[in-house]
C-alpha cells in the first residue's frame, strides 16, 4: 500500500510542470454530433443483467441516432475508482463522455470540476421534474446539478418471522422499543444478536442520529448526543457485545443477520439476495427502520449511483440524450428488474410499489423523507479519517463518553469543513 | 547528461589541491554512472516532495484549475498542531522498535539454527523462510488475518476460543500485526547473517570451542562482532521497513484498528492526506517521516564509529 501512496504522490507529480506545482488545463469539451460516444459504468458481482439492459438501450439509441457509436467500459467499484476518475479528469483524452459515480463521491469529483454541470438540461427534460428534491439535492453541489440520480439504495429493519413468532414479539415501532426487543431476544436465545449492529457502520447509526434531530454537522449538539447514545447502547453485551460488534462495518452486520446469527438487522433492498441465499431465507421480514417517536420512521441516508456527463466531452448533447434514455423511467424499471435497483423517478416508483409487495418498507422509508451526507469534499475527509466509526467505537469501548466522544467528533467534522 | 554540470563541487576543491587527493574530478567521474540513476529516481521525487509540501495543493488545484498557493510552513504548522499527530508517531516509533528487536532476533537466532541443523530441516526451514519472504504484503496479512478471525479462523478452533476477536483489544491486536510482520522480515535477517556465519573460517570458530567458549559464548563473542557490517545493514534495513510499515496494519486491522488505537504514520498520512486528497499536507508527513529516518540512520552509525568499529 505503501506502493499506492508513492503512485498517487507519482500521478500528482506527473501532472507538475518543472518547477512548481501547477495545474493541468481545464479542458472544455464539444459538441460532436457523430463519433463514439464512451460511457463508463460500474462494475458488479453479477454483471450480465445489467450488460443486458444497457445493450439493450444502446441499440434504441444507436438506431435513433446514425453515425453513433457506443463503447461500455466496465470499471471497479474498489476504491481504486478514485484514480481513475481523477485519472480522467487530467486527462481528457482517455475521459469517457458519461459516467456513473457513487453520490457520495460526487463533491470530491466537482471540487475537481470534472463533471458538467446538467440543470438547464434536467430541466427541459419532461421526466426529469419526476426527480424528488430530496434525491436532486444528492447530485447537487452549490446550486450545480452534476449528474442525474439513476437509482438509490434504502436500508430498513430486516426482521426473523420465526424468532419473533417464537417469542411473541412484534416489529418495534420505536428506537426505544427496538432497543428492549433487542435485549428481551438476546436474554431468551443467547445464542443470536438482538440486532447486529456494527461500530464501523456508518450508515446504520446515522439515522438514529438524524432521528433525534441532530445532524452531522452538530454533532455535540443535544439532539445528536442522544442519538450516538441510543445506538451505541446496541453495542453492548446485553444486544450485541462489543468485542464482537465493535469492529463491524455494515457488510460484515449484513452477514450475521444472512447467516442467522441476528434476529434483526439494517440492511438495504440491494441486501436481499444475500439474505435470500442464507439460513434466514424465508424467515424474514422487513418493515422501516423506525424512529425517535412511536409511529415515525428514521430518516435513511439515500445512497446511490448518479450519471453524469464528463465535461471534457466531445459529445455533449448526444451524452445528455443517452443519460436521458439510460435514466429514463423505461430503463429504471428494466434496471429494478434485472439488478433490484430501486428508480428514482418518483412515478416509476409508485408503479413498482403497487407490484411488488418486498419494495413496500423501503418507499414507505423514502416517502418519508430521506438525508443525504453533506455534498462536500469535506465529507470525503471525514470518511476517510474515520470520524464517525472512531466516535462510535470510542462509546462502545468505554474509551470515552458519549460527550467526550462528540465533542471530539465535532471538533473534527469542523476541521474537516474549515480547512478545505 | 544535465549532472555533469552541477557534479563537480565548487573551486576551492580544485584550486591548489594535489590532484591525487580528494579534490580532483575523478571521483566525480566514478560517481557518474549511478548519479545519473539516483539523481533522477530519487532526487526529483525527494525536491518534489519538499516543493509541494510547502504549497496548498488539493485535488481542486491538480485538476479543478484552481491556482496553487505558496503558504510556506503551514502544513508543518498544522502538524505541530495536531495531537494526534504526536501520539501516532510515538505509537508509531514503539511500534517500529520492538518490530526492530523481533525481527533481529528470530532472524539471528534462526541463522545459527540453520548452520548447525542437518541437511533435510535446512532445506524445509529455508523453503519456509523463502515462501514467507515471497508472500505479498497483502496476501500474507490476509491469510493472518483469516487465521485469527472471530467466527471461522483456525487459531480460535484450535484453542476453542469461538468468537473471541484478537483485534479488539489494542495490545493484542499489535501483538499479531507485529508477529505478521516479523514474518514477513525476518527471512532477509535469516539470510543475510547465515551467508554472513558461513563466511566465517571454520578455523575461528575451532579455535574458540578449543579455548572452551560454549556455543552462546561463541555467537556472542566471536560471530558478532565478525557480522557487525552485515548486522549493521540489517538495523538500519530493518528501522526503515519497520518505520514505514502500512499494509499489514491497513489490512489487518482495517485501517488502523477499532477506534484507530492501531494506527501508525503511515496509514495516518494516507488517511488524512492522500485518502483525503490533501497532497501538500502529506507531502510534509512526508518529508517529516525522511527526515526521521535520516537522523535515526545517521545517529546509528555516528554511535557505531563512536564505538571505535570500522564498518
Amino acid at each position: 500500500m505503501k506502493m499506492l501512496n508513492r503512485a498517487i504522490a507519482g500521478a500528482a507529480l506527473l501532472a507538475l510542470a518543472a518547477c512548481a506545482p501547477s495545474t493541468a488545463p481545464s479542458a472544455s469539451g464539444g459538441d460532436d454530433k457523430s463519433g463514439t460516444l464512451r460511457v463508463w459504468l460500474f462494475d458488479e458481482p453479477n454483471r450480465a443483467p445489467k450488460e443486458k439492459v444497457v445493450g439493450e438501450a444502446i441499440k434504441e439509441f444507436t438506431a435513433a441516432n446514425p453515425g453513433v457509436t457506443v463503447e461500455v467500459s466496465y470499471i471497479p467499484t474498489t476504491p481504486a475508482r478514485h484514480e481513475k476518475f481523477k485519472g480522467a479528469f487530467n486527462d481528457p483524452a482517455s475521459a469517457p463522455d458519461v459516467a456513473e459515480y457513487g453520490n457520495t463521491d460526487l463533491a470530491e469529483y466537482a471540487a475537481a470540476g470534472g463533471f458538467a454541470d446538467l440543470n438547464e438540461d434536467l430541466r427541459a427534460w419532461p421526466e426529469g421534474r419526476d426527480i424528488g428534491t430530496d434525491l436532486l439535492r444528492s447530485a447537487t453541489v452549490d446550486g450545480k446539478v452534476y449528474g442525474l440520480p439513476w437509482y438509490i439504495g434504502i436500508r430498513a429493519l430486516y426482521y426473523r418471522t420465526d424468532v419473533f413468532g417464537e417469542l411473541k414479539l412484534k416489529p418495534p415501532t420505536s428506537l426505544k422499543e427496538l432497543t428492549s426487543t433487542a435485549r428481551t431476544i438476546r436474554e431468551k436465545r443467547p445464542d443470536l444478536y438482538g440486532v447486529a449492529v456494527g461500530g464501523e457502520y456508518t450508515f446504520g447509526a446515522l439515522p438514529f442520529v438524524w432521528s433525534f434531530g441532530g445532524d452531522l454537522e452538530k454533532l455535540d449538539g443535544a439532539g445528536s448526543r442522544e442519538g450516538v447514545k441510543a445506538y451505541t447502547d446496541l453495542l453492548a453485551d446485553d444486544n450485541c457485545p462489543p468485542q464482537a460488534c465493535a469492529g463491524l462495518t455494515g457488510g460484515r452486520t449484513v452477514e450475521l443477520f444472512a447467516g442467522g446469527k441476528a434476529a434483526m438487522g439494517i440492511l438495504g433492498n440491494f441486501n436481499r439476495s444475500a439474505v435470500d441465499a442464507g439460513p434466514a431465507a424465508g424467515k424474514y421480514a422487513v418493515v422501516p427502520l423506525p424512529g425517535a417517536e412511536p409511529g415515525s420512521i428514521a430518516p435513511a441516508f439515500a445512497g446511490g449511483n448518479n450519471l453524469g456527463v464528463m465535461k471534457s466531452s466531445r459529445h455533449r448533447s448526444l451524452a445528455v440524450k443517452f443519460l436521458e434514455l439510460l435514466g429514463g423511467k423505461t430503463y429504471q424499471t428494466k434496471m429494478y428488474e434485472a439488478m433490484g435497483n430501486l428508480p428514482t423517478l418518483t412515478s416509476a416508483r409508485e408503479e413498482l410499489a403497487a407490484k411488488e409487495a418486498f419494495l413496500k418498507p423501503f418507499l414507505d422509508t423514502v416517502a418519508a423523507g430521506t438525508r443525504f451526507v453533506p455534498v462536500d469534499p469535506a465529507w470525503v475527509k471525514i470518511d476517510n479519517q474515520k470520524v464517525i466509526p472512531t466516535m462510535l467505537q470510542k462509546v462502545a469501548t468505554k474509551q470515552a463518553t458519549v460527550e467526550q466522544a462528540t465533542t471530539e467528533a465535532a471538533a473534527a467534522v469542523k476541521a474537516a469543513f474549515g480547512g478545505s | 547528461m544535465t549532472t555533469l554540470t552541477t557534479a563537480p563541487a565548487g573551486p576551492s576543491t580544485r584550486a591548489g589541491t594535489p590532484p591525487r587527493r580528494r579534490g580532483g574530478p575523478r571521483p566525480w567521474l566514478y560517481l557518474l554512472p549511478s548519479a545519473a540513476v539516483l539523481v533522477p529516481l530519487l532526487g526529483y521525487p525527494v525536491y518534489m516532495l519538499g516543493l509541494l509540501s510547502v504549497f496548498d495543493y488539493r485535488q481542486a488545484q491538480v485538476s479543478g484549475g484552481e491556482p496553487t498557493r505558496f503558504i510556506g510552513l503551514a502544513n508543518y504548522a498544522a502538524l505541530a498542531g495536531d495531537g494526534r499527530f504526536w501520539s501516532v508517531l510515538g505509537q508509531t516509533v514503539a511500534f517500529a522498535a520492538a518490530l526492530v528487536v523481533a525481527t533481529l532476533a528470530v532472524g539471528a537466532a534462526l541463522a545459527v539454527v540453520l548452520t548447525r541443523a542437518a541437511r533435510v530441516p535446512r532445506l524445509l526451514l529455508s523453503l519456509a523462510a523463502m515462501a514467507a519472504w515471497a508472500a505479498p504484503a497483502v496476501t500474507g496479512s490476509t491469510v493472518w488475518m483469516f487465521l485469527f478471525d472471530a467466527d471461522l479462523g483456525l487459531v480460535n478452533q484450535v484453542l476453542g476460543l469461538d468468537g473471541f476477536n484478537w483485534f479488539y483489544d489494542k495490545w493484542v491486536a499489535f501483538g499479531i500485526v507485529g508477529a505478521t510482520v516479523v514474518w514477513h522480515s525476518f527471512p532477509f535477517v535469516m539470510v543475510t547473517l547465515y551467508a554472513g556465519i558461513q563466511a566465517i573460517p571454520a578455523s575461528v570458530l575451532e579455535a574458540a570451542a578449543l579455548d572452551g567458549a560454549s556455543a552462546w559464548h561463541a555467537f556472542w563473542r566471536v560471530m558478532v562482532p565478525m557480522l557487525r557490517p552485515l548486522i549493521t545493514i540489517v538495523v538500519i534495513q530493518s528501522i526503515i521497513w519497520d518505520f514505514k510499515i502500512f499494509t499489514q496494519v491497513y489490512v489487518m486491522t482495517s485501517g488502523g484498528g477499532i477506534a484507530g488505537q492501531n494506527t501508525v504514520l503511515n496509514v495516518y498520512a494516507y488517511q488524512t492526506a492522500f485518502g483525503s486528497s490533501e497532497y501538500g499536507l502529506g507531502s510534509a508527513i512526508g518529508v517529516v517521516m525522511t527526515l526521521i529516518l535520516l537522523a535515526v540512520t545517521l545517529l546509528y552509525l555516528r554511535a557505531l564509529y563512536r564505538g571505535g568499529e570500522k564498518l
